[in-house]
């Protein structure tokens, strides 16, 4: 049993738990995750590692409230207890002295690209940081983000805070200006990690993405996660999550993403009525 | 040995064989002649007393009985089910040759059954042997691991296994179904692995959590790996990342492991199909199907390039397979998967094949006939053609050697690995194989890591 020492919503449905874990801590990096399951009848759900405090023995995940596990996850509180936590998982993000990096986040992918963004520009890198979301209301870590990076550009979709738009777009314009950019990270939702990629893509810089596939062990022993990049079949939780954005077949992430969607559903509206939701 | 009617079997998850009554226990111990060659010992991979466990029996001692099966072999209602008996002692059984060998394996599971539920309320000692102060790390529950760690414990070794999944138990759990072993009766020998005093760390993957290097210098004085055979193999053909195509591994990791024929009531999904192919000839394969059957397809196909003979599986596993109504396609192999434009599996375009000489496994190699390609309408697909080692390990671990497919490379005698301090044992060290011969390497492991330390 792992105990979360501390929750806080970041915005109403975008939560973080810190979680005791102090083996966990000692050895995650950047770029990692772990595989959680609440109870005995939770399924296994990847998250991302967004923060680490060796000393505290704690791993720190931020997740959105989106179907049964997440909304069942939200329903906890400090001091209560989730039955498994493993990890860290995957393989870390590649840190280097690259020159120039641009971090792009979208959404709740802030908190992911955070430990990134504070490697990259602790190994003497200039960091750009963009963070879009929906809306105001979804905003958070601003000023975290904006601490470790040299420059930093929010975006929202409707224009209710900051520059109105896509990520895509201040991405383009830096790429254009002729800035120098030696790498582009790109973290969130699979298809604004997809456009991010297009957009780097004519201008030749490498751009890793972190795929976020279905996943059952996230130890490669299913391969549930299984992607196609530069047409080779790769399993994301034990060769990524990290790949290069040029090369990842989207099309079949998007595909794979959905096999569930009938349950998802079934599974979301029994867990709705259960407590009382109308959906 | 009764079972349940293979009507009312395709539609549950119980247990198929129905073990023994005492007076069926009874019956067929008494025909055991406790021939002096005792034969059957050599057939078993974990060297159990057979004859002795099954007079014990005859003479109605069953504590005894009980005492004699586990004194070599700690997961005996396990391996009284899926243990290949009729390849292993009931081979090397003196009345095989008059046809009618000893069913040792139902043996084992009648004593291993009577003591689930008899012995608690014996409340048996568990002596527990003086501590030698010398530390054993285990990596991986499963029957490997599970193995060396009890026999280690009752020499006196303090043993910790570090298991990856949320259980122990490994492929016991996620692999094999609850038909066929029930997942209570994993979890009782697991318990009775960890009374001996073993310690069970779950959620660590080792590589990731720890390093080798970090456990032997960090207390451990001696390490196991029994991780096994887990990553899955695929075909390598076009289509094979559709919806609805999925590993062995993941599918009965859905069943099995994460109760998935209990969605929604368990939150893990598992698409079940109409029809449904499952590719391979082994006991994965037919474990597969057979769930696959439980969980409400409509039509369920083995698809197996060679013939019957040349089947891997069980004959009990085939024989039970067709008898709940699955259909065999022999001597076909698939080509290509089709797919619809939201990229689900609709088809599977497939040769048929012929057997020419014999290759590498001494099996006769199989074919494609030209122009022979045909379509097999399908909505779900399970690839069952075998497992490689995990790379994790071997990735990150310095002066382990790697041989074929992934392999351990480990003295087939010994399990000691280049590695000093290291052994391993199981399907990391020979690639899939069973349940029984990862136990006996592990057995063999235990005897070389106690000389090892007892110089």
């Amino acid at each position: 049993m792992y105990k979360i020492l501390l929750k806080q919503d970041l915005v109403p449905n975008i939560h973080l738990f810190k979680v005791a874990a102090p083996n966990v801590a000692k050895k995650a990096q950047p770029g990692q995750f772990v595989v959680i399951r609440i109870d005995e009848k939770g399924e296994r759900i990847p998250l991302t590692i967004a923060d680490w405090d060796e000393e505290e023995g704690s791993v720190t995940i931020v997740f959105m409230e989106v179907g049964t596990t997440t909304h069942r996850l939200a329903l906890l509180e400090d001091g209560d207890f989730i039955a498994n936590l493993v990890g860290p998982l995957g393989l870390p993000t590649h840190i280097d002295k690259f020159g120039t990096v641009v971090c792009v986040a979208g959404g709740f992918a802030v908190a992911t690209i955070m430990p990134i963004a504070r490697a990259m520009k602790k190994e003497g890198n200039r960091v750009i940081s963009i963070m879009g979301a929906r809306n105001r209301s979804l905003i958070f870590w601003e000023e975290e983000l904006h601490r470790v990076s040299d420059q930093l550009i929010v975006t929202t979709d409707d224009g209710s805070y900051a520059r109105k738009g896509m990520v895509t777009e201040p991405l383009k314009e830096l790429l254009e200006t002729g800035e120098r950019v030696d790498r582009v990270i790109a973290i969130g939702p699979s298809i604004m990690m997809k456009f991010c990629a297009k957009t780097t893509q004519p201008f030749g810089v490498k751009t890793i993405v972190s795929l976020n596939p279905i996943m059952v062990d996230g130890t490669g022993m299913c391969g549930c996660c299984r992607v196609s990049v530069g047409d080779e079949t790769k399993f994301t939780c034990v060769d990524g999550p990290d790949f290069d954005g040029h090369q990842v077949d989207w099309d079949l992430l998007f595909a794979r993403q959905r096999i569930y969607i009938d349950e998802e559903k079934r599974s979301f509206e029994q867990w709705q009525s259960q407590h009382g939701i109308l959906s | 040995m009764p079972r349940q009617d293979p009507k009312t079997r395709s539609n549950n998850f119980n247990e198929v064989a129905l073990g023994y009554s005492d007076e069926q226990a009874q019956a067929e111990a008494s025909r055991c002649i406790q021939c002096p060659k005792r034969s059957c010992v050599d057939g078993c991979p974990v060297w159990v007393d057979i004859p002795g466990f099954i007079k014990a029996i005859c003479d109605g001692d069953m504590p005894d009985a009980v005492r004699i099966l586990k004194d070599k072999n700690s997961l005996p209602g396990i391996c009284g089910r899926v243990c290949p008996q009729e390849t292993q002692c009931e081979a090397t059984c003196s009345l095989a040759k008059k046809g009618a060998p000893m069913a040792i394996g139902r043996l084992e599971r009648y004593v291993a059954d009577w003591e689930r539920a008899h012995m608690q309320s014996l409340n048996p000692p568990i002596v527990q042997p003086k501590p030698n102060g010398k530390q054993v790390a285990v990596v991986g529950s499963g029957p490997a691991g599970l193995t060396v760690a009890a026999d280690l414990a009752k020499l006196g070794y303090s043993v910790t296994i570090f298991e990856a999944l949320h259980v122990a138990g490994g492929v016991l759990m996620y692999g094999i179904p609850e038909f066929r072993l029930p997942k209570n009766i994993v979890q009782a020998e697991v318990e009775y692995v960890t009374s001996l005093g073993v310690k069970l760390e779950l959620d660590s993957l080792i590589g990731k959590l720890f390093t080798i290097d970090e456990l032997l210098n960090n207390g451990y004085q001696a390490v196991f790996l029994g991780t096994g055979a887990g990553l899955p193999m695929f075909m390598n053909i076009p289509g094979e990342n559709l919806n609805g195509i999925y590993s062995a591994n993941e599918f009965l990791t859905r069943v099995n492991l994460m109760k998935a024929y209990k969605f929604p009531e368990y939150d893990t999904p598992v698409k079940v199909g109409k029809r449904v192919a499952v590719i391979g000839g082994g006991n994965v394969a037919m474990d597969s199907a057979r769930c696959a059957l439980r969980l409400g397809a409509e039509e369920v196909y083995i698809v197996y390039r060679r013939s019957e003979v040349e089947m891997p599986a069980r004959r009990e596993e085939v024989e039970n397979a067709k008898a709940e109504g699955i259909e065999f396609k022999l001597l076909t192999n698939p080509k290509q998967f089709l797919g619809d434009e939201q990229n689900w599996v609709l088809g599977m375009e497939c040769y048929e094949m012929e057997l020419g000489e014999p290759d590498d496994s001494g099996r006769r190699r199989p074919i494609a006939k030209p122009g022979s390609e045909f379509i097999i309408d399908v909505d779900v697909v399970i690839v069952a053609l075998g497992t490689t080692p995990n790379p994790v390990i071997a990735q990150t671990a310095e002066g382990l050697e790697i041989g074929k497919r992934g392999v351990v490379v480990a003295d087939e005698v010994t399990g000691e690995t280049k590695k000093p301090c290291v052994w391993a044992g199981g399907d990391i060290a020979t690639g899939s194989a069973t349940v029984i011969s990862a136990m006996g390497a592990a057995k063999r492991a235990a005897v070389s890591i106690d000389e090892y330390f007892k110089g």
